[in-house]
């Protein structure tokens, strides 16, 4: 006990891609706080953009240079900084994938044909609405461009948090993607009143999650004495049986990491929060925090909790088949676009979910597809789908902003059919029907979940599938063989931001559904979690 | 990888279906003729297909084969053996007939006639696809992508109820389509167990499989089969898509699409689960006579000439299916022949009674009545299609229907007699029905039915033409679906069961 201070050892190299996100954040705040108002947008978009190009160029090179461990399942990494982040395969696959689908919604925070020159987000979101502030923030034009930093603040969390080798490493990234978050979902243009409380509704819901996971890994500490999920992992294993007190702290972590990703019953946020929140936001959330989310998932029980697997797979199992019925049945009865994707968003955390529970990691010959890249791969098929169909969302609009409700996209097929047929497309991928990617990431979980044993929930996630597959058809037959109604939207005319968001998510919803090789490939050389 | 004339085959009228969508709106009257000079094409490359296909060597011949998606062991393999190349002739020869007969229907559907005839198109590539696939994993694609140009043909071109035909359709084939793709994944599972994952058909043929694991697989596929052939109890959405649909769609719908049913049986369900097939196999013939004697009954019922003619199919898929599953050389040909010869002759009757109801306004077979009197070659097209469908001997559908019934025979006195009804019963609704519409006093409103015009004799006539000569002289079919037959069932490992009555002749007895 000499006091003495060891300097931690951090390998610059490997966390270059997060250290980029984070110093463009940084650079953006203090351009939000020292350029002038003129250019600020097109400094901000630069800078975002650049920032976000930089970090995937990183990636690449990092996982280029991931060294191979050896093992019963292949893998490759190395812990780093102290062990507090896991430069792993997974990580670095869902890295990129964040990055990818993150360069997207930033595309989409861009657009500014839509609203006159302006971009969806409030001009001053201090301004309360209906006042006399508001009404100037209005009429000067006033534009805010926070959102930019904020966004990759988001992106930074969501990178650290499945790449947390350490559970308060987690717990702080969890907060650095939510705290932006919860801001983002209050600045919308239109609507700010329901905007503003679907910020309320999710920051006390988050926070209460956010306790909930936080005295868990109080709990997981008293019982293993360590932070880390490799010590978590070996204390587990050591033990024959499992104690209350890790099984409450399992549990309650659970509930933490259940609720980002929207799965029953940890749920009701979804809805509201995906309504109210800005489109371009809500698809980021859609896409991005859900695999940030998983990927935490995954590593947290496989690597932490994998010794207690008997323990904790029940529960998965009635949270997957929980979460599928509920994202499937309740869907039926929406009557808004955005509703209906967020209850479509959580029966698709329960498709995640029967990948995940199938706990499958190859067979001798190490060939198949194992439950970890088939979740990776499903994440990746989902997120492109995902950002599309809002995408679409932004540009059905009337006088008064985004038109969502259902009945208003009556004749959308005749009046627009690009436009109409690229969301049938999404839908028929988020259906499962094949030559789309949703076909192939449906395969793969299911594949995984039978491989690990649970046929019994394949069967039941292929029946939910058909209640899905109903309320996608019904929104194909309301836009193609409805006639329009009196006062039907007009299709925005989109800038090349949006257009290119679009046509990206097409192509890739394509392509992963006609030659998944690739990405699968990618997916499959991840390998497993390095402990 | 010799030339790959399959993938051509296919790959036509999908090429052909892209051009009509970039055919601008203002040409769309050029739609139908593009269309058919695409389905022409096609049919020439059917027929250059079933030229190289040597009858005699057996096995799946024209076969290509390139690696899809490794990890999944799944392949892009096309080739045809006797079963799939008759239902390929099938299809190219019933694609060019429908155009031809429907030239005007897509003029009053809710999208251009370019995208009817495109639909059309696309639905004829994909179904080639489907019965040329000869891996798992692509065939179930093609199977499920089938669902897509039949769903905007119901629902964008048919009658007032076309919306609810269409997703009632879509939400039973799904159905059906994901309980297979439950046992798809199921069959992956199976095969990387043994080693390598691998959908190709040979190799899933040799793999090893717990009889649990087989039972649960075989339901999986045939229950989506069932739904598509369709057979009692879900065969409910078929009587509504054919009263809603235009008398092309049902053609491509009955006469093609649903033949993927009861081709799956025989390839997948029996191929790749024979101990499970046999297992199943009592309760499938059961269903399958009640299909029979179901379906017949409720077609008598109906009042509504298409679905009438939709309730027969119900029957005569009974027959096929029944076939299959009693596993006799000559049940199993008698039931690909079937498939063939169902086509023609429920193309026939589908076409012509749309004619009819299109020239008077009305399905209802109380609105018609001596029609013969004013329009004596729709009639008597009308009875040679209706005498068809109830296996008159010397119009094919009774050779096969009697090929059914003899093997039948074999395995199930029972089943065989029982069944042997279905055509007594068939004779009631053809014969009830032509005399209602064209016998008797002329009703007013049916005064004034013009009598088929060049371009619907050209369209029908091929049609007949066919049931007439696969009627007397069936034997070139046979050649072709016999080997593939016996194949099949050599694969279950029944032993044909031996005649009652020694049949053989005394000098071919074994000496002493």
């Amino acid at each position: 006990m000499t006091g003495e201070f060891d300097v931690p050892k951090v390998e610059y190299a490997l966390v270059l891609p997060l250290l980029v996100v984070f110093g463009g954040a940084l650079v953006g705040v203090v351009i939000e706080a020292f350029a002038s108002r003129a250019w600020r947008y097109t400094a901000q978009v630069g800078v975002t953009v650049t920032t976000l190009v930089a970090a995937l160029v990183s990636t690449v090179l990092v996982g280029v240079g991931l060294d191979s461990i050896g093992g019963d399942v292949p893998a490759r990494g190395e812990l780093v900084v102290e062990g507090a982040i896991v430069v792993d395969g997974p990580s670095v696959f869902l890295w990129g994938l964040l990055l990818v689908l993150s360069l997207i919604s930033a595309l989409l925070f861009a657009e500014r044909r839509l609203e006159g020159g302006l971009t969806s987000f409030a001009g001053q979101a201090a301004a309360l609405p209906g006042t006399d502030a508001e009404r100037v923030a209005s009429t000067e034009r006033i534009e805010h461009t926070e959102v930019f930093p904020l966004m990759l603040f988001a992106v930074g969390g969501m990178m650290v948090f499945p790449a947390a080798g350490d559970l308060l490493i987690m717990f702080v990234a969890l907060e650095v993607l939510s705290l932006p978050l919860y801001l983002l979902c209050g600045l919308a243009r239109r609507r700010r009143l329901l905007s503003q409380e679907a910020a309320m509704k999710y920051f006390l819901l988050g926070a209460f999650s956010s306790a909930f996971f936080l005295y868990g890994i109080a709990l997981v500490y008293g019982y293993a004495g360590s932070f880390d999920l490799t010590a978590i992992d070996q204390a587990v294993s050591a033990s024959t049986a499992g104690t209350p007190l890790l099984l409450a702290g399992i549990a309650l972590i659970a509930v933490g990491l259940l609720f980002k990703i929207g799965a029953a019953p940890f749920h009701a946020w979804t809805p509201d929060v995906y309504q109210g929140a800005p489109t371009a936001v809500t698809g980021f959330m859609a896409a991005c925090t859900k695999i940030a989310a998983f990927g935490a998932l995954l590593r947290v029980f496989y690597v932490g909790f994998g010794g207690a697997s008997w323990d904790w797979r029940p529960l998965i199992w009635v949270v997957a088949i929980l979460t599928m019925v509920v994202g499937s049945l309740v869907a039926i009865t929406q009557s808004d676009i955005k509703r209906m994707l967020a209850y479509s968003s959580i029966a698709h955390a329960g498709f995640v979910l029967v990948g995940f529970v199938g706990l499958y990691s190859g067979n001798a010959t190490g060939a198949g597809i194992t439950s970890l890249s088939s979740v990776l791969f499903y994440l990746t098929t989902y997120g492109f789908s995902t950002l599309g169909a809002f995408a679409v969302v932004t540009l059905v609009r009337d006088a008064g902003g985004e038109t969502t409700h259902l009945s208003r996209w009556a004749g959308l097929g005749r009046s627009s059919p690009v436009l109409a047929g690229a969301f049938a497309f999404f839908l028929l991928a988020f259906a499962g029907i094949p030559l789309t990617s949703g076909f192939m990431g449906k395969w793969m979980v299911f594949a995984a979940a039978w491989a690990g044993g649970a046929w019994v929930l394949v069967v039941i996630a292929v029946l939910t599938s058909l209640v899905a597959a109903f309320f996608y058809v019904r929104v194909i037959v309301v836009m193609f063989f409805s006639d329009p109604g009196v006062d039907a939207p007009a299709v925005a005319v989109p800038s090349a931001l949006t257009a290119a968001v679009i046509a990206v998510a097409v192509a890739a919803t394509v392509l992963l559904g006609v030659v998944p090789g690739p990405v699968l490939d990618l997916a499959q050389q991840a390998g497993a979690f390095v402990r | 990888m010799s030339f790959p004339l399959l993938t051509i085959l296919g790959g036509v009228p999908l090429l052909g279906a892209l051009l009509l969508v970039a055919l601008p709106r203002s040409r769309a009257a050029a739609a139908p003729m593009v269309a058919l000079v695409c389905s022409l094409v096609t049919l020439g490359l059917g027929v250059v297909v079933a030229w190289q296909f040597d009858a005699d060597a057996g096995g799946f011949q024209l076969s290509e084969e390139a690696d899809w998606i490794p990890a999944l062991g799944a392949h892009y393999a096309l080739g045809v053996d006797g079963i799939g190349l008759t239902l390929v002739l099938l299809t190219v020869v019933l694609t060019p007939v429908v155009i031809l007969a429907s030239w005007r229907d897509g003029d009053l559907g809710r999208w251009s006639a370019n995208s009817f005839f495109a639909w059309v198109l696309a639905l004829e590539g994909l179904a080639i696809g489907v019965f040329a696939a000869t891996d798992v994993f692509l065939f179930y694609v093609l199977f499920e992508a089938t669902l897509i140009p039949i769903y905007f043909l119901i629902g964008g071109f048919g009658g007032p109820q076309r919306s609810y035909a269409a997703v009632k359709f879509l939400l039973y084939s799904l159905l059906g389509g994901l309980l297979m793709l439950a046992a798809v994944v199921g069959l992956y599972v199976v095969s990387a167990d043994a080693g390598a994952p691998s959908y190709l058909l040979t190799d899933l043929m040799d793999v090893p499989m717990e009889e649990t694991t087989g039972r649960l697989l075989f339901a999986g596929f045939f229950v989506a089969f069932a739904i598509k052939a369709p057979m009692f109890p879900v065969h409910t959405w078929l009587p509504d898509a054919a009263a809603s649909a235009t008398p092309g769609t049902s053609v491509l719908l009955v006469s093609i699409l649903d033949k993927i049913g009861t081709f799956g049986m025989i390839r997948f369900c029996l191929g790749l689960f024979p101990e499970a097939s046999q297992w199943a196999s009592p309760v499938v013939i059961a269903l399958a006579v009640f299909s029979v004697l179901y379906g017949a009954l409720v077609a008598i019922g109906q009042t509504d000439m298409r679905r009438l003619v939709a309730y027969t199919s119900v029957s005569h898929f009974g027959f096929i299916v029944l076939g299959i599953f009693v596993f006799t050389s000559q049940g199993g040909s008698g039931s690909t022949l079937y498939m063939f010869n169902h086509g023609l002759s429920t193309a026939a009757l589908f076409l012509v009674t749309g004619m009819l109801i299109q020239r008077r306004g009305s399905a209802q077979i109380a609105d018609f009545g001596g029609v013969q009197k004013v329009a004596p070659v729709l009639a008597g097209v009308f009875l040679v299609a209706g005498l068809s469908s109830l296996s008159l001997p010397g119009l094919s559908p009774f050779v096969s229907e009697f090929l059914v019934l003899a093997g039948t025979f074999r395995t199930s006195v029972l089943a065989a007699v029982v069944a042997t009804l279905g055509i007594v019963l068939a004779a009631l609704y053809i014969l009830l029905m032509y005399q209602r519409t064209m016998n008797g006093p002329l009703q007013a409103s049916a005064a004034a039915i013009p009598d088929l015009g060049l371009r619907e004799r050209l369209a029908l006539a091929p049609l007949l033409a066919l049931i007439l000569a696969l009627g007397f002289f069936p034997q070139p079919l046979l050649d072709v679906i016999n080997p593939a037959v016996g194949a099949t069932l050599s694969h279950v490992g029944v032993a044909q069961p031996e005649p009652d009555v020694d049949v053989s002749a005394p000098d071919e007895e074994p000496q002493p």
